[in-house]
């Protein structure tokens, strides 16, 4: 058993014994129905309930209620984040109640979506919290009992003294606990000995979400609340000039038209603070539907914005200037100037040996160029926020990812202190990235406070994919030298976006080649661009898995055994020390899939397409099977290997690399949003064409590598190779390489 | 605006709106019945979807003054308290990821099934096809209605 001191605050842990009646949980607000439990299991609700720490409540007959801290965008944290808490405290499952924690960071540390870091984050701090209450618990009996306390054992929710026969359920000893002083030292559990961990829980939502309760931030109601829309400029590049709101206001139900401007003069961005169209409009009135018809009569001028740079304070505190240019930027006029900077030299990140004398002394030279277009995150549920400002203090209850950073943008906005911000974590109706950059509560704050209600922000469909914070737009070129054996002796990258560049330098091929060339280049751009479902790495694996592939063929070798000796120069004798990965694990997913695939057996009416690719701490590699029934993709199968380490959940994790899988292969096919004069193409889904039912994989199997070795992300790993798969796939089955995404367009068949 | 009178999971409610306003913003400004959901307003997602006397249907490009008396059935009112076959082939399969699209889904699952109680995997793709999941649960959902179908 490992022992850890209990690091966090001891502000989490001030105690108050019963701090609530039964009651306390049926009547608590709209939310109530984000707990997970049936109504016949809400009335066997203790009548007193005893808080044992921050995350947990234990009630006078066992139940206990643990608080999930993290935002819930469908990871399914509101079961796995609990999990832990609950393995520890040994507790049975079936007698735990999740509730959603609101935005309390003394509570509840850095309460944070994205980045796939969640579990991997708390992965130690909440089982501490689990195992200092039982371990409250424990000595609550040893008083009560008059013995050793290393004589008390648990199991499943009750305390037991074996030699004198004793024992007491928790809820029995949860109010004496609750008086006992936090421990100084806390024993985790041994791997081996979890009960609950690796063991699949079905998500705690999902009664309330079959039967259509509500939780969402779109959900969100209160007494007096009104509608608030937005028209924000119709291209990147613009903003407001004036209003003429006579019309409008005139519309019935119509309460007030106002103006917004997001950020005071001189505030100093954050990274998450992204937002190009920081001065709106918003119409406010009673209803969604008459606020949709009156936002229609709007009468606004929109003016060209003027280049400037601003500085922005990146997530670790670092600054860095950002230029926004002047003008009306398309897709035709970004795709000239790629090619023009893709042509000349890029600033180099990397360089190992001598890659200049490797090409000039190659046999063959393989150079392919990749492109990906922007891409729009489209979650279900619009952008949307609740907000009520009252004086020097506001209400906000929304879906978002990062609150903690948000909450300064708020308060000075708002010009409140930051401790007057109340702020209930919704569920969101998906994120990926999207929901990092929360300008919308902002926005939903000052229209409140110019209103002076409560008042519901709502994005609709069109406000949401044309005021997005995009995918960015990238291109990379690859180029291989081969000598004559058909070795590979170098590689060269040169990749770029608008208005960034994706390269990771020091990732695989990088350390498994002795001459190496890594260079990037980038475009400023008005357009704004941020995190989207594992950034960067969602366009660079596929890119590298395909040219992988090509270099394999050109090399007359199997694409994975090619990659799997890549892996063991690199393991075996690496290049360079910056490599950011651990070609074992590497290799070992690649092993695994190529053993739970029958990779050689390869049935002969599907086309096969290998990837591999290390992201976010965790390492995934598939193997996708695609047939073509009358030139279409038809994806039969894929077949996925993932090492996360330890697997909290595991049919949950299954369900996220299902998912990534599927939309993965979504965005490869379909996604793309093109610009011209500033203004997104497709404003709905009639235009941005999304994945379904139909042209999802017929079948889909997921593998962990065992070990036990500390978890790491599932949300975003899994997604990117995917990309690389099904390019691999459609070159088998067709002969023919795609090199621009999207593969297929609004086209039909693959060309 | 005009009063209208709906019938809605088998209950009478008077509803004085606008007579253009769409059934989904209906349910969900005038009676706080917010599981039918807003995904696109142009009968694109199926975010929205409702059954009309039985058949599934886009409440979202569905005005009020086109209903009458047609029976609206919404998620809350599938069934008492979840125990729909669909419901329960959904948390058995742990279907929903964020699960925003999901009362969509069912809605037009359960239409299918009332229409098709065998459907095979094409019937499912095409009865299917409206229902965007962003989320990307298509293996699962057609997996529940599979085991649904074969309890229902
Ligand atoms: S909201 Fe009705 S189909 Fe999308
Ligand atoms: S579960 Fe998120 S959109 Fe379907």
């Amino acid at each position: 058993m490992s022992k850890i001191k209990t690091s966090f605050g001891r502000r989490s842990f001030l105690k108050s014994s019963a701090v609530a009646g039964g009651g306390m949980m049926l009547g608590f607000s709209w939310l109530a129905s984000c707990q997970s439990k049936t109504e016949e299991e809400v009335m066997a609700m203790p009548k007193e309930w005893f808080e044992i720490n921050s995350y947990l409540k234990i009630g006078d007959n066992g139940i206990v209620t643990i608080l999930s801290p993290n935002p819930e965008f469908g990871q399914n944290v509101r079961t796995s984040m609990p999990m832990l808490i609950a393995e520890e405290l040994d507790v049975d499952w079936k007698n735990v109640i999740v509730e959603q924690a609101n935005y309390h960071p003394e509570n509840y540390g850095f309460q944070f979506t994205g980045g796939s870091r969640g579990i991997m984050s708390r992965w130690e701090p909440l089982r501490m919290t689990g195992a200092s209450a039982r371990h409250m618990l424990r000595e609550a009996a040893a008083k009560a009992w008059q013995v050793p306390l290393d004589e008390i054992t648990t199991d499943a929710g009750v305390l037991y003294h074996k030699v004198s026969n004793k024992s007491a359920g928790y809820g029995e000893m949860a109010s004496a606990a609750a008086e006992i002083p936090v421990p100084e030292e806390v024993k985790l559990k041994e791997v081996k000995d979890f009960k609950i961990i690796g063991k699949s829980h079905k998500n705690v939502d999902a009664k309330s979400i079959v039967t259509g309760e509500p939780m969402f931030g779109v959900d969100f109601q209160k007494e007096g609340m009104l509608i608030a829309m937005i028209e924000h400029p119709p291209a990147f590049g613009m903003t407001l000039k004036s209003i003429d709101d006579t019309e409008a206001k005139a519309m019935p139900g119509i309460k007030d038209v106002v103006s917004v401007k997001s950020y005071k003069d001189g505030f100093e961005k954050g990274g998450f603070d992204t937002n190009a169209f920081s001065e709106i409009v918003a119409i406010v009135g009673n209803s969604t539907w008459e606020v949709m018809q009156a936002k229609k009569k709007l009468k606004i001028e929109w003016q060209l914005i003027e280049a400037y740079s601003e500085t922005v304070v990146g997530f670790r505190g670092d600054k860095k200037t950002v230029n926004i240019p002047a003008g009306l930027e398309s897709t035709t006029s970004h795709q000239i100037q790629m090619e023009a900077l893709a042509a000349k030299p890029g600033k180099v990140v990397r360089k190992d040996g001598n890659p200049d004398k490797a090409f000039k002394d190659a046999a063959k030279i393989i150079e392919r160029t990749y492109s990906a277009p922007f891409l729009a995150h489209n979650c279900m549920e619009p952008m949307n926020a609740f907000a009520h400002v009252q004086g020097d203090k506001v209400h906000v209850a929304a879906p978002l990812q990062i609150p903690a950073l948000i909450i300064p943008t708020i308060a000075s906005s708002l010009d409140i202190p930051v401790e007057n911000i109340q702020m209930d974590l919704t569920r969101m109706g998906g994120g990926f990235g999207r929901r990092a950059y929360a300008h919308y509560i902002v926005e939903a704050a000052l229209i409140s406070k110019q209103v002076n209600a409560p008042i519901k922000l709502i994005y609709t469909r069109e406000d949401d994919m044309t005021n997005g914070i995009y995918r960015p737009t990238y291109q990379a070129t690859y180029r291989a030298a081969l000598d004559k054996n058909n070795n590979l002796t170098a590689l060269h990258i040169k990749a770029g976006g608008v208005p960034e560049s994706p390269l990771f330098a020091n990732r695989f091929p990088a350390g498994a080649l002795d001459n190496y060339l890594a260079e990037e280049w980038s475009i400023d751009s008005n357009i704004t661009i941020g995190a989207f479902r594992a950034p960067r790495s969602n366009f660079m694996a596929g890119a590298e898995q395909s040219f992988l592939d090509e270099i394999a063929e050109a090399a007359g070798k199997d694409p994975i055994q090619f990659r799997l000796d890549l892996l063991q120069r690199a393991a075996e004798n690496p290049v360079g020390e910056k490599n950011d990965y651990d070609a074992e694990r590497y290799a070992g997913v690649l092993k695994l899939v190529r053993e739970k695939s029958n990779w050689d057996q390869t049935p002969s009416n599907v086309s096969r397409g290998v990837s591999a690719y290390f992201c976010h701490s965790t390492y995934a590699a598939h193997i996708l099977d695609l047939t073509l029934e009358e030139g279409k993709p038809v994806v039969q199968k894929v077949c996925c290997a993932i090492d996360c380490g330890i697997v909290v959940n595991p049919d949950a994790a299954k369900n996220m690399a299902e998912g990534a899988i599927t939309d993965g292969i979504g965005n490869a096919l379909y996604g793309e949003l093109t610009f011209k004069d500033g203004a997104p193409e497709k404003k709905n889904f009639d235009t941005y064409r999304m994945i379904r039912m139909g042209e999802a994989p017929k079948e889909i199997e997921v593998h962990f590598v065992q070990n036990e070795i500390n978890p790491t992300g599932m949300g975003e790993p899994p997604f990117p190779p995917i990309f690389g798969a099904l390019s691999n796939a459609i070159y088998k089955a067709s002969g023919k390489r795609h090199y621009q995404q999207p593969f297929l367009g609004t086209k039909k068949v693959i060309g | 605006m005009a009063n209208f009178k709906l019938n809605i999971n088998g209950k009478k409610q008077d509803v004085n709106v606008d007579p253009s306003t769409p059934i989904l913003w209906v349910l969900r400004d005038s009676l706080q019945l917010v599981g039918t959901k807003y995904g696109c307003g142009i009968a694109q997602c199926g975010a929205c979807t409702v059954h009309i006397n039985g058949a599934a249907m886009r409440s979202c490009q569905l005005p009020v003054s086109a209903v009458g008396d047609k029976k609206i059935t919404t998620i809350e009112g599938l069934s008492e308290n979840g125990t729909h076959a669909l419901q329960k082939a959904w948390i058995e399969h742990d279907v929903p990821q964020c699960g925003y699209c999901q009362a969509g889904q069912i809605m037009s699952a359960s239409a299918l099934l009332k229409d098709n109680p065998n459907p095979s995997d094409a019937d499912i793709d095409a009865a299917m096809h409206g229902n965007i999941c962003r989320c990307g649960t298509y293996t699962r959902i057609k997996a529940a209605i599979k085991t649904a179908s074969k309890i229902g």
